[in-house]
């Protein structure tokens, strides 16, 4: 049995991966109104991207050394991936009434998981991804692996350099007028367009870091893990109110850490012992999402994308 | 001489149904240009085209010797073309002064930018009180001036506004009457999109009346102002 302050700590480091796949949901949201359901599976190929790098780096190579170069293969992987479902998919279908983008996407996340089993050398079964040495840290009653640290700095630097892009740059004030309103936006000179494609790489890029991180995390990865997690993501965004980029970082730590004391504390309440563990954290976590919505319609710091500023 | 705009028997559609069916008109340098008509005459339809928010399907825009038919709406700005739209359409999540920013998005020179904000505030004092708070607190009349403030921020050869005194008292709307002709006093050449018209009309050099999609008279605004049928209809004489 684990203490509180491990749960809690647990909570936060898979609600840090959440949210780091939530900012893509919750970019593209806010400024196209597009769910793009695929983007499970853009954070699976990029461990995948990530994975490909190392296998190919010679053995001497430290861990160290190959990461900035798995996390560049990872990010390629994705970026290009989101970018191109931008161009190809989606692009195409702006303007189609909402169902069509979203049966696209649908489709896209089921071709992207076919493509990575049938051409990723052995990718039918799990594969095996390398992982960080030392650790586990103790922090008082806490274990920490180097997995959940690297985790937990990623997304850390990761939310605070969107941050500053979003509220100090050129780019980022022409995305915040794209999301309130862009036929008026494209009125100021800003190219919608080329803002479009950089919200999708922008969520890419944040997938496939949480890609490797999960990948160094659980020292597995698998051609369908982009379901639960893009479903939890998505549900992190929503919950944190869609569209708003703060808002899917919060979201994404909420769930992590109500799933965590819900499959761990749940069952110890009298007439409930059945209903904690692995297999109710799902359940747990859309009953909070529920919740959530009930009362707040909008989610927790309900806005649009990048509003806050 | 060419005139700086001028719009060749252009055509719109939404689906369907033609919302513009082939008007002609064209606006000097240094002229205020007036586009008058009841609701639904296509007025509004007229400004999105030349914008590049519409494709036209059919016919010939010309602003200052190019084609404007195919140029998407962010190059149609980087030409010289302001747009003002009608409602005003202000980012209400971001302050005055970053909505006055956006307005010189394509502009490179921050100097003149900063002169240029502060020619705003000059124009419209209130802007410059409230210049740190989000735009969407401002009144109706106060979110004209900063729309108006905004398009004028990219230094446009011509300036479009779409119904600038929609839904203002009437003090404001003597207010942003009363900008207009400032700004053509310094010269400014705007194409004016109104439903009143006897404002309109008493500060245009040329006017032009629509009605479901079709100019059915156009004239110098002095002209319209004492026509007979125009004072019916639209100055709501008997
Ligand atoms: N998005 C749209 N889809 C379909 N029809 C439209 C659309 N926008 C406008 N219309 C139609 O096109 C015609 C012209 O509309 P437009 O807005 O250009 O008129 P307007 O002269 O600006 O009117 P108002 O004075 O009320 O602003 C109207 O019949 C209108 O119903
Ligand atoms: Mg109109």
């Amino acid at each position: 049995m684990h203490t509180l302050p491990q749960q809690l700590a647990n909570g936060l480091f898979i609600g840090s991966m959440y949210g780091l796949i939530a900012i893509g949901y919750t970019m593209v949201y806010g400024i196209v109104q597009l769910i793009n359901f695929a983007h499970g599976e853009i954070y699976m190929t990029g461990a995948f991207g990530a994975l490909a790098v190392y296998t190919n780096l010679p053995d001497s190579m430290s861990i160290w050394a190959a990461l900035p170069l798995m996390l560049a293969g990872g990010a390629i992987v994705s970026v290009l991936i989101a970018v191109g479902a931008e161009r190809l998919a989606y692009r195409p279908l702006r303007g189609a009434p909402r169902l069509a983008p979203l049966i696209t996407a649908i489709g896209l996340s089921l071709a992207l998981q076919q493509v990575v089993f049938l051409w990723y050398p052995n990718a039918t079964a799990g594969k095996h991804f390398p992982q960080l040495p030392g650790g586990p840290y103790h922090v008082g009653d806490v274990d920490i692996q180097s997995g959940d640290i690297f985790l937990v700095v990623a997304a850390v630097v990761c939310m605070a350099a969107l941050a500053a892009f979003v509220r100090t740059s050129r780019t980022g004030r022409a995305m915040q007028a794209t999301a309130q309103d862009p036929d008026t936006a494209q009125l100021m000179g800003i190219d919608t367009n080329r803002i479009i494609v950089i919200a999708f790489a922008i969520g890419g890029f944040f997938a496939a870091v949480a890609g490797l991180a999960s990948g160094l995390k659980y020292g597995q990865i698998k051609y369908d893990m982009g379901f639960q997690a893009g479903l939890k993501a998505f549900t992190a965004a929503v919950l944190g109110g869609i569209g708003n980029i703060y808002g899917a970082m919060l979201g994404g730590l909420v769930l992590g850490v109500a799933e965590s004391c819900a499959s761990a504390y749940i069952s110890n309440i009298p007439g409930m012992e059945q209903l904690g563990g692995e297999g109710w954290k799902n359940v747990w976590a859309f009953v909070l999402l529920i919740l959530v919505l009930l009362a707040r319609p909008q989610g927790l710091l309900g806005e649009r994308v990048a509003d806050r500023a | 001489m060419t005139a700086l705009l001028e719009v060749e028997n252009l055509r719109v559609s939404y689906g369907k149904i033609e919302a513009v069916k082939g008007i002609s008109f064209s606006v000097e340098a240094g002229q205020v240009v007036t586009l008058i008509g009841t609701n639904g005459a296509g007025k509004t339809t007229t400004l999105r085209t030349l914008s590049g928010l519409l494709k036209p399907t059919g016919g010939k825009i010309v602003f200052n010797g190019k084609p404007l038919t195919r140029v998407p709406p962010h190059k149609v700005v980087a030409l010289g073309l302001a747009h003002s739209p009608e409602g005003r359409h202000i980012f209400p999540r971001l302050t005055i002064e970053q909505n006055l920013q956006l307005g010189a998005y394509l502009r490179k020179d921050s100097g003149g930018i900063g002169k240029d904000i502060d020619r705003a505030y000059e124009l419209f004092p209130i802007l410059g009180e409230r210049r740190k708070q989000a735009a969407g607190t401002l009144s109706g009349g106060e979110q004209q001036m900063l729309a108006m403030g905004r398009a004028l921020m990219c230094q446009p050869k011509l300036l479009m506004l779409d119904e600038p005194s929609m839904g203002l008292s009437p003090i404001m709307m003597q207010k942003i009457m009363a900008t207009i002709v400032e700004l053509k006093a310094q010269g400014t050449t705007i194409l004016l999109v109104e439903q009143n018209a006897q404002a309109a009309l008493s500060l245009a050099d040329q006017a032009h009346v629509m009605e479901v999609g079709a100019i059915k008279l156009s004239g110098t605004g002095q002209d319209l102002l004492h026509d007979e049928g125009v004072r019916k209809t639209y100055l709501g004489e008997d």
